[in-house]
């Protein structure tokens, strides 16, 4: 009987559950396509923050950080290099796939034919790197700084096209490029680069001849070496553990060294990379990694704001039409109180009707909503927003949530609904 | 002991407005009485008392041996399902239900639903072949046979009548009227409120109520 009268009150007020269904669907739907946005926003963020560069640099141990830190030149110190042939292991680590780009650098001077001393900066510019587990990952300055602008073509990596010269420094010296450069190799010998290119990224390569790094190994005789890496990576945003980890992977417990070590975060992928490139320090580059975090934090909040009113709206909808629809019943309401219905059993009756109109109209949402998130992915990150299954629980309780509070005020007036006024006044 | 008994029975809105004021009378088992009195005059608020929807304001109401001042509004809904079947003047059917679902509703809240006895009551008041129709496909006196047969559903002490005729023609007033003689002759305790004289009369005796008062009563003669 309970069922019968739910579809006799569902088909005859199939126009006013519609519009509470409508209701739902459009607080469901925004609700889905926030909170799917906001899952997926932190890579999507991290993917746009990539155009900064690297965040993690990877530098020797024992390398003197005068240089990094002041600028002072290192020059009579013994110096410590990487192996160019250890980098294939960054991509062996726990987070390998966040390992977007990473590029080595050997820096060298030169002198050119007509005594000027010049920056040579060795490195890979599109490199193919066949990893161990068989597949190619494409990595070097190409992938790392994309900001670059080019003006003429990239060196190659083989050494066949040249170098490429950073745009200042072109000045300076009045090449362009299909120009070539004379200099003296260290034995005294006179050789020739051909520039490929003119580079622009108002960093230090303005002012820095950019050779392929085997190209700059063998002017200086070294072999394999290079001075540091740096390393592109996507990253979770630091909170009070990672910033912990930080300071002492040490001081770590247990499981909040599990925690750490299995999350994404910059100081985690810096120290599992210090784990694979032997007598390496990598050193996180806080100011991007802060933005990430800041960034993602505002954008998150955002969204969660837009979901919190998209909801709020939702439930002021529902009350107003299930509290028109109570007003509207009030003498078939008042009749079943008569014939010895109890409260429970009319509040039970009305929250049945309400909540198949909201679930018919969260369904519907949800799916709205998913689209909603592919629209906004593709109109502001120009990518997909994957689908979290975790935001159809927490849709689905948001949706009772809007439904049982949007009926607070019909509860109410079903509470206090009397038979004597509704049916024949007193 | 009678079925009813009202004593000193008040009913006062804000403590200033009396509706009824020093109502005294009762009902006997079987007993068919009409409640009679113009517009205004208190009838309704009366039924309301005796159909277990109102509290007085001041007297004792006792119902089948249980006085209705000490209970609260959860004990008089139970009280209602339980002793009380009600027929309206605008019959008040569910709109979206059939006839016999609308009968059936009462069982649900009553105690189970059962379709057979649904339609048997409905056959009683001669519309066993109107089972499966909406209220909305129903003429006004079938509506008021449905109401009756939803009233006696649940085999209730005292069926509460009010202006059962005030919406029909007089052919459906004759029939239902037939019904309620029917019932009567069955033993069934029938209370009638009506402003109609011509109702009023078919009732073994009428109480007059005018301005909250009782007025005087008159006894049908045999």
């Amino acid at each position: 009987m309970f069922w019968q009268m739910v579809k006799g009150a569902v088909v005859r007020q199939s126009r006013r559950l519609l519009l509470v269904a409508l209701t739902v669907a459009l607080g469901v739907s925004l609700a889905t396509a926030m909170l799917n946005v906001m899952f997926d926003v932190g890579d999507k963020v991290n993917q746009e923050l990539k155009a900064y560069g690297a965040n993690i640099v990877v530098t020797p141990k024992n390398a003197s950080v005068l240089k990094d830190v002041y600028g002072l030149d290192d020059t009579g110190a013994h110096k410590e290099y990487l192996n160019e042939s250890d980098l294939g292991k960054i991509k062996t680590i726990f987070w390998t796939n966040n390992i977007v780009a990473f590029a080595p650098q050997l820096s060298a001077s030169i002198n050119l034919q007509n005594g000027q001393t010049v920056n040579l900066d060795g490195t890979w510019f599109d490199r193919q790197m066949l990893l161990p587990t068989g597949e190619y990952f494409s990595t070097g300055e190409k992938y790392l700084k994309s900001w670059w602008q080019v003006d003429g073509d990239w060196a190659a990596d083989d050494g066949s096209n040249g170098v490429m010269v950073g745009k200042k420094l072109a000045n300076d010296l009045k090449v362009n490029k299909g120009d070539t450069i004379s200099y003296k190799k260290p034995d005294g010998q006179a050789d020739t680069l051909r520039v490929s290119g003119i580079v622009s990224g108002g960093g230090s390569e303005e002012n820095a001849i950019l050779a392929p790094l085997a190209l700059v190994q063998k002017i200086t005789g070294l072999t394999d070496k290079i001075d540091q890496v740096e390393v592109s990576a996507v990253t979770t945003p630091e909170n009070e553990l990672a910033r912990k980890a930080a300071a002492n992977p040490k001081s770590l417990t247990m499981k909040e060294y599990e925690i750490w070590y299995c999350t994404s975060y910059v100081s985690s992928i810096a120290y599992q990379i210090e784990e694979v490139i032997p007598d390496s320090v990598a050193h996180p580059v806080r100011q991007i990694a802060e933005s990430e975090g800041k960034i993602l934090d505002k954008t998150q909040m955002l969204m969660l704001l837009i979901t919190g009113l998209s909801l709020l709206s939702s439930v002021l909808g529902v009350s107003n039409l299930v509290s028109a629809n109570i007003m509207e019943r009030s003498r078939e309401l008042g009749l079943l109180k008569a014939l010895g219905a109890s409260n429970l059993a009319i509040v039970l009756l009305i929250l049945t009707e309400i909540f198949l109109a909201g679930l018919a109209g969260g369904i519907c949402g949800y799916f709205i909503g998913l689209g909603f998130a592919q629209i906004i992915g593709n109109t502001v990150f120009n990518s997909s927003i994957a689908v979290n299954i975790v935001v159809m629980p927490i849709v689905a309780g948001l949706m009772s949530l809007v439904i049982l509070l949007g009926s607070l005020p019909a509860i109410r007036m079903i509470l206090s609904l009397r038979p004597a006024i509704v049916l024949h006044g007193r | 002991m009678s079925l009813l008994e009202l004593k000193d029975v008040s009913m006062a809105y804000g403590g200033k407005v009396f509706a009824l004021q020093d109502i005294n009378m009762t009902v006997e088992k079987g007993e068919w009485l009409a409640i009679m009195g113009p517009s205004g005059s208190g009838k309704t608020t009366l039924m309301n008392i005796i159909g277990c929807m109102d509290k007085a304001t001041s007297g004792t109401v006792v119902l089948d041996g249980i006085d209705l001042t000490d209970v609260d509004h959860q004990q008089l809904t139970t009280l209602r399902r339980d002793k009380i079947g009600m027929v309206f003047q605008q019959f008040h059917l569910i709109p979206y239900l059939t006839a016999v679902e609308n009968i059936m509703v009462a069982q649900y809240y009553h105690s189970l639903p059962d379709k057979q006895e649904a339609l048997a009551a409905l056959d009683r008041v001669g519309l066993k072949d109107r089972a499966g129709h909406l209220p909305s496909q129903l003429s006004g006196g079938e509506q008021q046979r449905v109401c009756i047969a939803r009233a006696l559903i649940n085999y209730p002490v005292l069926i509460l009548a009010d202006e059962p005729t005030g919406n029909l023609d007089e052919a459906n007033e004759k029939l239902v009227m037939n019904i309620f003689h029917e019932l009567h002759d069955e033993g069934h305790t029938i209370l009638t409120v009506t402003h109609a004289p011509e109702v009023g009369r078919e009732a073994q005796r009428a109480v007059i109520i005018e301005h909250g008062r009782i007025a005087g009563s008159e006894a049908k003669a045999e």
